[in-house]
């Protein structure tokens, strides 16, 4: 039996004391019986002698000093994971919420992971066709990569995370595939929207969803990522299967993180979030990956809303320094009516270089990928100037700079939602633009390819 | 020894009692499951201990034993090629011990294999006289590298007997009359990695560490021996210029440390680099490798340690009289893990929550760069060239660790986002970068190259600071307003831009420079202004030139592509810029001797 205290002192925002303890674990998962018999979940933060200060996943409202009852369990926060999690719907916990039968687990696993060995992995270099032009030709997604979308309040991340998710699983349909989507504390209608598109297109049967909403406990976002990291890790790493991970968002996330670091008082960093607010994301976005000797893999997508468009902040800033690029939405491109509102200049993916090329997409894949990158930059560049000084102002070549621009902007990003390209279909629109270019301007192509490639005559 | 009892756990920094005969830098094992960590504070008979593992699941309690030795490395053949953790503990055995890919927790590892055999020449014969740093022979550790063996720290005496043959790494290959009798070595020394390793003296840096990267070696050169800094932005592409320095500078030994960065950047050296061949040996770079990883994912504390377990094993490649080079990416997430415990341990926090000690740790890291006369006999001369990537917050390099790092790291290599955007790289900007040894390096490369390189390269900077102000001016009046000479300035600019200082680290020749190549490319482009100037003052119009040259403009636009072996085409193409510019002058109908 395990020991049953009554000894809370003090409840400090989602979190409270409980004093006279003993044989209390860092980290151990802690069972809170209310006085109206209504339960939560919790985990010890820190542990000084006999007093364990605990984070409660529900919060702290309606919690009596007198009555609460507290049990520490013995374990930590874990998931309990079988391959028949594949189709249903669970709470941000973990917890089986769509009405179904409970699962049978074959396991039950610590949701905290544990860090990959640097040696055991395996570079990612599988291209992931998504069928957008901005990301398969520009910003190239690999299978293992982490690459997050950085969005704006009101600017159609969701509809590019369903894109991706319905558009790249048809490709790889051939081999064991799901998707694991974490809501963090978003909107019933964001929610349903994801879980719509999921249904209409078949999706649902190969995907995991574990969902914390807008009006659930804040508290429990610091569980939900990691409950489908975990779920992730078991399908890829134990079950062979290439795992798209959608976490959305992650600035519900990184606030609940901070909700819990002011209830501590500890030294706040940048904007009041805390200083480890990076390692801390790093052991979620380094879950991302292949392993050597297994087949399967885990790329995520984190999506996160910049608060006021703003990349320095915090949030945006941290995790471009851990993910391996990022995907930039822009208010601009969206307000023309550009979809998706890919902004290329800031977007990168880091692991582009290895995944193509000869033998993965096409040999003159990475020399148009620059060409166009640095043809776009020098345009919108010519553009503004001539917002200043007038179209008269530009050189012969910039107009043509700007001429390229425009269309590319009309036709190869402005893509829409639901049109499925394939890399080399976005590669022969590439060459058809560059072409407006004059010759002499196309440095960063050698010569074999442009003239095997570049359309003669316009 | 000393034994005692956890009170407190907080993440990280346990606390335990029972402790009073423990010291501080002590190293303990933690709890039932024996995790390792280090004595970071004491006060009374309470020590606080950093934790070099997850502590998830340890509590109050549970047994805390001192070993009663400072966190060290071991240093003997065998450490050339290896990853390692950040407390040395090698990630191959570790996968190997452990059957999984992922890190257990508790895992006791030698650092270096104990039953691998080496090859051990004796340099010197029984009856010598030896101290601290005296070599007794060497080792071959791989193709280029020869391990020499050196008498440790504090032995001082005659030896004994010595004898060539093959030995593991704690078999005693000598024995040395001490004035406390006669003692055994072997191979094997143990350094603790907080201390710097002593040496003779400190000299100054002359020659530089040529890097095969265009815009450093030619504009913002860093000595053999000297610091630099690479602060810059998410992306900008502070990576890239370690891993490229990492392949391609010409020194002895290169030490990589990962600090709490990305896993997969790691896997990306341990692919890449046993298949790239070094110009210099005509061996695989990975022959000359040290690499430690201590990922962003990977405990907080021992990503702290890393470093100087990196500086430490690069202290002793130095001592052999070897030109080292470490990377440090990132010294922020180093810092960030001094912050974290300093926090835990309640310490008055200074700027942006850093401990106020930020800044003198940071000096003492980078003080342990520099060129020095090693201890040992012989007055060998070695160097350890330290840098380090900088990832300020949002960018703002105002911020405590850049601020920090720029008062000792004489090198400033300022990667910009607004470049990296345009993929322009390296994307470090020339016009805030700096280089205080450019004048000494400038000097030594032309005696070198047995050019004038300090004015071909003021000259070339001089240009591109022109560049900025002229595109002040196109700015505010448009390009009109500038006079032919000015918009040639601006045309030559954007050539040097994006003929010479882009660099693309992907491409198979484009990767590497050698300094002949650059001065070649450098004279290429300057050889194209002297002769379109003189153009103009010939009276050719600047459209004509422009015009006119397109063909060997394009033709300079891809000469970065020449390879090293066919040099001479450099030559030609100038010869082909001289002709070029002399018929359009010819057309014009003017008289003319260029
Ligand atoms: N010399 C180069 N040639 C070609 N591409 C480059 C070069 N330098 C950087 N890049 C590009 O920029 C990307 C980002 O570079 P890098 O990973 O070095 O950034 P970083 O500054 O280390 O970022 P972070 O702080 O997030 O680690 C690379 O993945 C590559 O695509
Ligand atoms: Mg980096």
């Amino acid at each position: 039996m395990l020991k049953e205290y009554r000894t809370v002192s003090e409840v400090v925002g989602p979190l409270m004391a409980v004093e006279g303890v003993e044989g209390v674990k860092f980290d151990e998962l802690v069972d809170i019986e209310l006085q109206t018999g209504e339960r939560r979940r919790g985990q010890v933060l820190e542990i000084d002698g006999d007093k364990a200060m605990v984070q409660i996943f529900e919060g702290s409202s309606g919690i009596n000093l007198e009555d609460t009852k507290v049990r520490f369990l013995g374990r930590p926060l874990s998931l309990d994971v079988s391959e028949d999690m594949i189709g249903r719907t669970f709470d941000g916990m973990g917890r089986v919420s769509d009405g179904g039968p409970e699962l049978i687990p074959e396991k039950t696993l610590d949701i905290n992971g544990q860090a990959i060995n640097p040696i055991a992995r395996d570079y990612p270099d599988e291209f992931i066709q998504t069928g957008i032009s901005t990301i398969d030709h520009l910003n190239t997604l690999v299978r293992g990569q982490k690459l997050p979308v950085f969005s704006g309040s009101g600017l159609p991340h969701k509809e590019l995370a369903a894109q991706i998710a319905r558009q790249a699983n048809v490709k790889n349909s051939g081999e064991g595939f799901a998707v694991v989507f974490a809501a963090i504390g978003i909107t019933f209608e964001e929610a349903e929207f994801f879980l719509n598109d999921f249904k209409k297109t078949g999706a649902i049967d190969r995907s995991v969803i574990f969902v914390n909403l807008a009006d659930d406990p804040a508290i429990e976002r610091i569980a939900t990522p990691r409950m489908a990291l975990t779920a992730a890790e078991y399908l890829a790493f134990e079950k062979d299967m290439h795992v798209l991970v959608i976490m959305t968002d992650m600035t519900n996330y990184a606030e609940a993180l901070r909700e819990i670091s002011a209830a501590r008082r500890e030294v706040p960093g940048r904007r009041g979030y805390p200083g480890y607010l990076y390692t801390n994301l790093a052991t979620l976005y380094e879950r991302a990956g292949r392993l050597e000797g297994s087949k399967g893999s885990i790329t995520q997508i984190p999506i996160l809303t910049m608060p006021e468009d703003d990349i320095t902040h915090p949030i945006p800033d941290l995790t471009g320094y851990i993910t391996e690029g990022q995907i930039i939405l822009s208010r601009d491109l969206y307000n023309s009516g550009i979809q998706p509102p890919i902004n290329i200049l800031p977007s990168l993916s880091r692991l582009k270089d290895k995944g193509i090329g000869e033998g993965k997409t096409r040999e003159d894949h990475a020399a148009t990928m620059n060409q166009i990158f640095a043809a776009y930059a020098q345009g919108r560049e010519a553009k503004e100037l001539a917002v200043v000084l007038g179209e008269a102002a530009l050189s012969e070549a910039d107009k043509k700079y700007v001429q390229f621009t425009d269309k590319f902007e009309a036709e190869y990003v402005n893509q829409g939602n639901y049109t499925n390209r394939s890399i080399e279909d976005t590669l022969e629109l590439g060459w058809k633009l560059l072409s407006i270019l004059p010759k002499s301007e196309l440095k960063r192509i050698k010569d074999d390819m442009l003239k095997k490639y570049l359309p003669k005559g316009e | 020894m000393s034994k005692g009892k956890i009170v407190s756990v907080s993440g990280p920094l346990v606390t335990a009692e029972g402790m009073e005969t423990a010291n501080i830098q002590d190293i303990c094992r933690v709890g039932e499951i024996g995790l390792i960590g280090e004595i970071i504070e004491m006060r009374g008979d309470v020590a606080s201990i950093q934790v070099y593992e997850e502590t998830s699941m340890v509590g109050p309690g549970e047994p805390v034993v001192s070993t009663g030795e400072a966190l060290s490395v071991e240093l003997a053949p065998g450490m050339i090629s290896q990853m390692f953790d950040g407390i040395q503990r090698p990630l191959d055995k570790f996968r190997e011990m452990t059957k999984s890919n992922f890190l257990e927790r508790g895992m006791q590892i030698d650092p270096l294999s104990r039953e691998d055999e080496w090859e051990f020449t004796a340099t010197i014969e029984p009856g010598t006289k030896v101290g601290p740093g005296d070599i007794v022979g060497t080792v071959p550790e791989t193709s280029v590298i020869q391990h020499k063996i050196m008498i440790p720290n504090g032995v001082n005496g005659t030896i004994e007997s010595i004898q060539s043959g093959t030995f593991k790494i704690e078999d005693t290959i000598y024995t040395v009359k001490t004035e406390d009798g006669i003692k055994d070595y072997t191979m094997l020394q143990k350094w603790p990695v907080r201390k710097g390793r002593p040496i003779a003296t400190k000299i100054n840096p002359v020659e530089p560490l040529v890097t095969g990267q265009r815009v450093i070696d030619t504009l913002f050169p860093v000595a053999k021996g000297g610091a630099a800094a690479v602060p810059g932005p998410f992306g900008a592409g502070k990576t890239v210029v370690q891993h490229q320095i990492a392949k391609w500078a010409d020194v002895d030994i290169v030490v990589y440390v990962g600090c709490g960065e990305r896993g997969n950047e790691m896997t990306d050296v341990i692919n890449e680099f046993p298949e790239l061949i070094d110009p210099n040996t005509g061996q695989s770079i990975m022959e000359r490798t040290v690499l430690i990883a201590n990922t962003s994912n990977m405990p907080v504390a021992a990503r702290e340690a890393s470093i100087y377990t990196g500086i430490t094993i690069a202290e002793y490649f130095r001592d052999m009289g070897y030109s080292v080079a470490i990377m440090a990416d990132s010294t922020s997430r180093w810092a960030e893990a001094l912050r974290e415990m300093s926090g835990r341990l309640e310490e008055m926090p200074g700027d942006e929550g850093y401990p106020a000690y930020l800044g003198s740790r940071i000096a003492e890291y980078y003080e342990r760069a520099g060129k020095v006369i090693a201890l040992g006999d012989e007055g060998r001369e070695g160097s350890i060239t330290a840098i380090g990537a900088v990832s300020p917050p949002g960018g703002d390099t105002s911020e405590p660790v850049t601020q920090n790092t720029l008062r000792v790291a004489k090198v400033f290599w300022s990667l910009d986002s607004s470049l990296s955007q345009r993929r322009h790289f390296p994307a470090i900007n020339w016009l805030n970068s700096y280089s205080l040894y450019s004048n000494e390096m400038n000097k030594f490369i032309g005696e070198k190259l047995n050019v004038d390189w300090p004015t071909i390269v003021t000259r070339t900077k001089a240009l591109l600071q022109t560049e900025s102000e002229l595109e002040e001016i196109v700015r505010l009046v448009g390009i009109e307003s500038l006079s032919e000479r000015d918009r040639l300035r601006m045309i030559v600019s954007r050539m040097i831009r994006e003929d010479f200082l882009q660099q693309n680290a992907f491409d198979d020749v484009d990767t590497y420079t050698s300094q002949n190549k650059q001065l070649e490319m450098i004279s290429t482009l300057l050889h194209f202004e002297d002769k379109a100037a003189r153009g103009l003052e010939l009276g050719s119009y600047y459209d004509e030139l422009i015009d006119g040259t397109a063909d060997v403009r394009e033709r300079i636009g891809r000469m970065k592509y020449i390879p090293e072996e066919e040099i001479s085409k450099y030559k030609e193409l100038r010869q082909a810029i001289t002709d070029t510019v002399q018929e359009i002058i010819e057309k014009g109908g003017m008289d003319s001797d260029a």
